[in-house]
This record gives structure tokens, C-alpha cells and sequence, in this order.
């Protein structure tokens, strides 16, 4: 039963990703305010550094990372 | 049953890996840069301070690796150290490796950290995937990690510092977690995080002690060792959402959610506020910012402050981070960037003063100095309390950043 979950949202993600003929409600020349630095968050050097120290202050852990790879508008 | 745990992770992560590959396109490699970084962190009794090192270059087209390399310099007499032992200065040297494979659409990462102090070490290796689609505005990822953690204990031994030869222990952390990036206008961006953590082995510290009631009338109370459960399973889930305010700044806000086996409840809130400033001053541009993060729990199931008698419960827990508490750290920045035209390959460079204030109110965690004393010493008479009856404790730290980062 798991498996088969685990297959049919690999597949789903599959079946997305082969979806990139879809036309974009923002287009890549739109892109530039996501583009600007100010929106790029705090270095990494930084925020690792916060992220520890707040880790070892708290019971939480974990999601505590952007969703990574950016927002695909270099 | 970990074992099975993580097979079934592999296996995912691999199908997953496998699926994505399959697709073609264009994605885009992180920029070259390095940073160095000296931090301080005051609070509670404790300091923490030292540097850290960022290294990332790309390797031809497809390639990004990246190092860093991390010191903290540990000088403790922090509460738990002055009701049951003595202070004590320590020091913990970590370093990464990474690199970023870019296929397509598709960017495959792999890591390696390293951790070591003179009680703790901690080997972690990480693999991920994170994949660009519908035109570049979505952004999905997965990613495993996994570590091998070995705990000891240090002692004096003839006034030398060392591991005590009759305690070594392990623990074993695994990870999972998938994530989703949205662009939702040429203005706003919003991203969701989902992660498991699982823990097994010895998941307590050697050193803290739970304290118990000798005789509750007459407020007079014992010490014993925590006894902490084997495993933790943690479920943490998160959404952020970044918007470009129409006066070129930027506002940015997260929560998260986070519970696990032991009962520890937690959410945590944060807002930011990023303002530039139209006109170069001193022949540079600024960047200022401005944050607030609120964080609140509730205890661990088999927490707390002091137990009714000596062994209790078959789970005994006195750390204040399994506490029911809730905190609040108020931030600024400020970001000095500029060129040097002597040096026509480094595209900018930047200087980065950050400090951040954090207090944490406890609702269930008493100033047990008022009772036990520190380090031995009774406390003053006049400021004795019978054990159970102390003030509430709270933490106030003072955290600082200052950082220099070079773009090339």
C-alpha cells in the first residue's frame, strides 16, 4: 500500500514535470522583481548560523529551509 | 525498524531521482561567492563565538561546489551547568562539502558535514533533487539525509579534561523532506516544506540531571539522572511568502508547525522587512532590514520541573528546551555593497552588520539556583526559596553577525 503511494506521487510528479508546455501566467521578462537581490533572503553563512543557534534553543526542528533550486528567475 | 525505515527512503528518493531525470530543460546553478563570518552569541550563562567560511565556485557549466568551514567557541555556565556541575569552556569544528549538478531542469545535490567536539561527534551525508517546471514557475525537491552522531562524556581525571572511559553511546538521524517553490505573480512567491526526522539511540545529554521531591512539605529535593526514550519521530511543515512592495522593498513572512513523538508541540511565526536605499552613500549601495520571530511550545509529555519523587516515570526530562515556553527575537540589519575597480572580477562585494535579540519566558522551568545554589554554593538566605516555589526562569541573548561577502 505504501509502495503504491509512493509510486503514484513520483508519478504525479512525473506527469507534471512533462508539463512544461504550459504557457506561464508570468513570463521570464517578468521575472525582474523576483530577480532582484532584495528578495534573494539572507546569506547562507548567516542564516545557518541563526538557524543553529535557534535549534538548540527550541524543541522544534526541521522546514526550516527555503524550497530550494530558487524561483527559477536567475 | 529503522533499518526497513530507511530502505523505504531510498528506494524513494531513488525513484524519485530517476523520474526527474527523465525530463530536459534549463535550470540555474547558484553564484559563485564567498563569505566570512565572525558570530557572538550572549545569553543564559553562555557564549558561543567564531568564524565561519563560505566557499562556492562553479566547474564549467553544470557544476557548483561548495565548503564551509565552522568554528564555535564554547565558554558555558549556563543554568543546567551551575545547579549540577562546573563551568566549562568547549570547542566545535564542523566542515561541508557540497556540490550542485545541474541536469536540465533538473539540479541533483549531494553533501557531507562534519562535526567534531570533545564529547560529540556527528557525520551527516545529504542527497537531494530539486526540479523547475510549468514554465519555471514551480519549483519541487526532495531531499534524504542521513547521521551517525557518537556521544561521550567528559570528566576530570586528575584535573585533565577527558572522555570518561566507562560511558560511550550512539545516535542515528534520518531525514525526508519535500518541498514546493510557487511563483504566483511577477510580484509574490510562496514556497511549502514538509520534514520527518526520526532519531534513534541516546538522545539525551550525559550531564543533565532531573530533580525530584525529598519531601514536598518541607520543599526539600533530590537529583537524578533524565531518562529519555531511545527514539523521536518529529513531523515540521512550513509555508513562506515573499512579496516586492511596490517602492522596490520587500516583505517576508513564514510560519511553521511543528510535533513530534515526545508531545512537543511547537509553531514558530516570523516577519521581515527589506528596505533599500535609492542613492549610493560613501559610494555604495544599502540594504536594511528588519525582522520579528515569535515562537511558542508545549512540553514534552515527560517533562518536568521537578518530579514527585525519584523515579517517577519510566521517562524523565528537566531540559528547558522541552519546556513549555514561548519566544521572541526582534532583529535588524544593515548591508554596505560596493565595487573595486582594482579588482574588475569580483562583481561586487558587501559588508553585513547583523544583531538580533532573543528572550524566552518559561512557564515551567524555575530558577533552581534559588533553591539548589550554583555550583555547590547554597544561596544566600535571604534568597532562599523552598525547591518547587522558585521564580520562572527567563533567558534574554544577545546575538551578533558580522559578515563579508564577495561576489565573483
Amino acid at each position: 500500500m505504501r509502495t503504491r503511494n509512493l509510486l503514484v506521487i513520483c508519478a504525479l510528479a512525473f506527469c507534471a514535470a512533462g508539463c512544461s508546455s504550459i504557457e506561464p501566467w508570468v513570463a521570464p521578462y517578468d521575472r525582474e522583481n523576483l530577480a532582484d537581490p532584495i528578495m534573494a533572503g539572507r546569506a547562507a553563512v548567516s542564516q545557518d548560523f541563526l538557524d543553529h543557534v535557534f535549534e538548540s534553543r527550541e524543541g522544534s526542528r526541521g522546514a526550516t529551509g527555503g524550497a530550494g533550486g530558487g524561483c527559477g528567475c536567475n | 525498524m529503522i533499518h526497513a525505515m530507511r530502505l523505504r527512503l531510498a528506494r524513494y528518493v531513488i525513484t524519485c531521482f530517476g523520474l526527474l531525470a527523465a525530463s530536459a530543460g534549463a535550470g540555474v546553478l547558484p553564484e559563485d561567492r564567498a563569505d566570512v563570518l565572525y558570530f557572538r552569541y550572549d545569553g543564559g550563562g553562555v557564549v558561543i563565538s567564531g568564524p565561519s567560511m563560505l566557499v562556492r565556485k562553479s566547474i564549467g557549466e553544470h557544476v557548483s561546489v561548495q565548503a564551509n568551514y565552522y568554528i564555535d567557541m564554547v565558554s558555558s555556565a549556563s543554568i543546567d551547568v551551575e545547579t549540577s556541575a562546573s563551568p566549562y569552556d568547549d570547542e566545535r569544528t564542523q566542515y561541508s562539502l557540497s556540490a550542485d549538478f545541474l541536469h536540465g531542469k533538473s539540479t541533483y545535490s549531494i553533501g557531507y558535514v562534519n562535526s567534531d567536539e570533545s564529547d560529540y561527534t556527528a557525520k551527516t551525508l545529504y542527497a537531494g533533487v530539486s526540479h523547475d517546471m510549468f514554465g519555471d514557475l514551480t519549483t519541487i525537491s526532495f531531499a534524504y539525509k542521513t547521521g551517525q552522531n557518537e556521544v561521550f562524556r567528559n570528566i576530570k581525571i586528575d584535573g585533565v579534561k577527558q572522555n570518561d572511559p566507562a560511558f560511550a553511546d550512539e545516535m542515528e538521524t534520518q531525514s525526508f523532506s519535500v518541498a514546493l517553490s510557487q511563483i504566483i505573480t511577477k510580484n509574490m512567491i510562496v514556497s511549502g516544506q514538509y520534514e520527518v526526522i526520526t532519531d534513534e539511540g541516546f538522545l539525551r545529554s550525559p550531564y543533565r540531571s532531573v530533580r525530584f521531591f525529598v519531601d514536598q512539605v518541607a520543599g526539600t529535593q533530590g537529583q537524578q539522572s533524565e531518562i529519555y526514550p531511545n527514539t523521536r519521530s518529529s513531523n515540521a511543515a512550513s509555508v513562506r511568502a515573499k512579496y516586492f512592495l511596490p517602492w522596490r522593498a520587500a516583505i517576508d513572512s513564514m510560519y511553521r508547525f511543528y510535533t513530534d513523538t515526545w508531545g512537543v508541540v511547537g509553531q514558530t511565526a516570523e516577519l521581515g522587512y527589506v528596505h533599500p536605499l535609492d542613492k549610493p552613500i560613501w559610494g555604495g549601495n544599502w540594504i536594511f532590514e528588519g525582522r520579528v520571530r515569535y515562537y511558542s511550545q508545549d512540553a514534552a509529555d515527560f517533562y518536568q520541573d521537578i518530579f514527585p519523587r525519584a523515579n517517577y516515570a519510566n521517562f524523565m526530562a528537566r531540559d528547558k528546551e522541552l519546556a513549555t515556553y514561548s519566544a521572541v527575537t526582534v532583529g535588524a540589519g544593515a548591508t554596505y555593497e560596493f565595487k573595486i575597480e582594482r579588482f574588475p572580477w569580483l562583481s561586487k562585494a558587501q559588508i553585513n552588520l547583523r544583531y538580533d535579540f532573543m528572550t524566552v519566558n518559561y512557564d515551567d522551568f524555575r530558577d533552581a539556583r534559588q533553591s539548589i545554589g550554583s555550583y555547590g554554593i547554597p544561596p544566600p538566605p535571604e534568597l532562599v526559596r523552598p525547591a518547587g516555589q522558585e521564580d520562572l526562569y527567563t533567558l534574554e541573548a544577545n546575538i551578533f553577525q558580522l559578515y563579508i561577502s564577495a561576489f565573483f
